[in-house]
């Protein structure tokens, strides 16, 4: 049983609107003991935890606290960087990712977004339609609803809808970053990651692309990475906190900020006393 | 209240001012050098061509006849049509040779391979760059020759294919030293984006990759081409050099800048003989001029964009 966005933050308990919405939720992603080195050096230190469907969860943490390695492991990208060692096991819809069959395939259904937008070097409808070729589709008049449907649902179809053949990279940062979006959502993912997502953004197209957000969650699990604490406040359901290779504590978002935290290192960061 | 005193300055020119002057002037005569020579080349070539093109030819006789004997004493030829049909010939074969070679080891090197393997491959493929073409056309000569008469059960291996063979493995390292130079130019998070969309290696490599380095694989493509027509030695020794109209690749033919290497020794200074081997050096100098600005031109329209 899902409640509604507005049902859980009628409830004046997060952990009991948490509960209520996602403890029948399956598990989405599953991260045991994951370790991370680089040759000699350790960026992350036997990190555990659970993903639910359609959660958006948050990870904040100073640079260097391993968020980025965490993400490369989760999509496998840690085939390309020479050197970076991954031991532990990640879970994805049940799956042992080290043994899946077809890295690719698993790739696809994972969305992801870099800190800086990456526009291919191609028109804003080729970037678009890149991921719906790579998977087959060929007939002209369906890449185009596909197109249409994820610029429109990344908030940017209004402004580029003229300028389809246009270079992605004309486009402005905060426009490049929707578009990188739009691509990671052609691939109709399960789940999408942001990494970082508003580095490069005016704090407006920030706020446009939290409300995709919220949209987009009831229909992915979203893992947001962020160095914006109040960011992670406004979206996430859940919050890990990272500091140096290490997962110091998860728990509500809400609760992280009004209660009473585990570890003082937590509350030093939420209140911007470090980091 | 003493008045801070400061040590006396002297604003005169000092040793380092003298220095930064002298270094400014040796570098200014060492940059503008090229352009000196290019110029004191061009002026010189055309001084030594001109007169006899302007004299003694029409275009018609150069550009329309496949005759070239010059040392016909009554009645000399000055048809270059069938050099220039050799050298065509040759540098086409030789970049249908040099072509897939050079952009497929350039995409191995730069997209499939790493560590030790892409290290030692570039070396080698400096190493293989810089072999003097004498040896290549010596190989020609001594290797391909026979293997070319027995293979094919022709009467003579020096021709087209033989040359071309040898220009295009000639041409190869050069391109491919561009070509990858070209790739690795295109930056890495682009790959990274797609392959984090789960596109495999070659959809990488195809799709994103060679789209954003095309302009700098068809520089790479140019100056092979610039260096084939410009080959002097090896295809002296590979082609035949016999004058006549290819038929097939099976034909020995006599490439532009052979005719000048192997007859400028026996001409006299200022006779119409030597003159007409300046008249293809002109030629040959405006046809690698516009190739190779082309391909500057080109290799620069990526750096820009």
């Amino acid at each position: 049983m899902v409640a509604t966005d507005a049902e859980a933050h009628a409830t004046s308990d997060p952990e009991a609107a948490w509960h209520q919405r996602f403890d029948s939720a399956p598990i989405e992603i599953e991260v045991n003991d994951l370790t991370i080195r680089y040759g000699e050096t350790t960026v992350l230190r036997g990190v555990n935890l659970d993903i639910r469907k359609n959660e958006i969860f948050g990870i904040i943490g100073p640079a260097n606290s391993g968020k980025t390695s965490l993400l490369k492991a989760l999509n496998r990208m840690d085939m390309f960087t020479p050197g970076m060692n991954v031991q532990g096991r990640i879970r994805i819809n049940g799956c042992d990712i080290q043994t899946v069959k077809n890295v690719y395939a698993l790739r696809r259904s994972i969305g992801v977004v870099f800190p800086l937008p990456v526009g291919l070097p191609l028109t804003v409808f080729e970037n678009v339609a890149f991921a719906p070729r790579l998977g087959g589709v060929k007939d002209q008049a369906e890449l185009d609803i596909i197109v249409e449907r994820c610029l429109r649902r990344a908030a940017l179809w209004d402004e580029v809808k003229d300028r389809l053949d246009s270079l992605g990279s004309f486009l402005s940062g905060g426009q490049q970053q929707r578009l990188t979006i739009a691509r990671a959502l052609s691939q109709d993912p399960n789940i999408l990651i942001l990494d970082e997502f508003s580095i490069a953004v005016d704090p407006v197209t920030t706020m446009r692309i939290e409300d995709v957000l919220k949209e987009l969650r009831k229909e992915m699990t979203i893992l947001l990475v962020t160095n914006l604490v109040q960011q992670a406040r406004r979206l996430a359901d859940r919050t890990a906190f990272f500091l140096n290779g290490e997962c110091v504590e998860i728990g509500m978002t809400e609760c992280l900020f009004t209660r009473p935290v585990l570890d003082q290192r937590t509350k030093d960061y939420i209140e911007g006393r470090c980091g | 209240m003493n008045p801070v005193e400061f040590a006396p300055r002297s604003f005169q020119r000092n040793r380092d001012w003298y220095i930064d002057h002298v270094v400014q002037g040796v570098v200014f005569i060492a940059g503008i050098s090229a352009i000196v020579f290019i110029v004191g080349i061009f002026i010189f070539i055309t001084k030594e061509g001109m007169g006899f093109v302007l004299e003694h030819v029409t275009f018609r006789d150069v550009f329309g006849s496949m005759y070239w004997e010059p040392s016909d004493e009554d009645a000399p030829d000055y048809g270059i049509l069938a050099l220039v049909a050799g050298t065509a010939s040759v540098s086409g074969l030789a970049m249908i040779v040099a072509i897939p070679f050079s952009l497929g080891a350039a995409i191995f090197i730069a997209e499939f391979s790493s560590g030790a393997t892409r290290e030692s491959l570039k070396v080698l493929i400096e190493l293989l760059a810089a072999i003097p073409s004498v040896v290549w056309g010596f190989i020609g000569l001594s290797i391909l020759n026979p293997l070319i008469m027995r293979l094919f059960d022709v009467p003579v291996g020096l021709n087209v294919l033989n040359a071309g063979l040898i220009l295009g493995l000639m041409a190869a390292p050069i391109m491919t030293s561009i070509a990858e130079d070209a790739l690795k130019a295109v930056p890495d998070r682009y790959r990274e984006a797609a392959e984090a969309m789960g596109a495999t290696k070659w959809q990488v490599t195809f799709r994103v990759v060679l789209p954003a380095a095309k302009n700098g694989l068809l520089g790479a493509v140019l100056l092979g081409v610039g260096r084939g027509f410009g080959e002097t030695m090896a295809v002296l020794m590979a082609t035949g050099h016999s004058v006549n109209m290819p038929d097939s690749v099976f034909d020995s033919v006599r490439a532009l800048t052979a005719t000048i290497a192997a007859e400028l020794g026996e001409t006299a200074r200022g006779s119409d003989h030597y003159g007409a081997l300046f008249a293809i050096g002109i030629f040959l100098f405006m046809i690698t001029f516009v190739i190779n600005l082309s391909a500057d031109l080109i290799v620069r329209g990526v750096k820009n964009s």
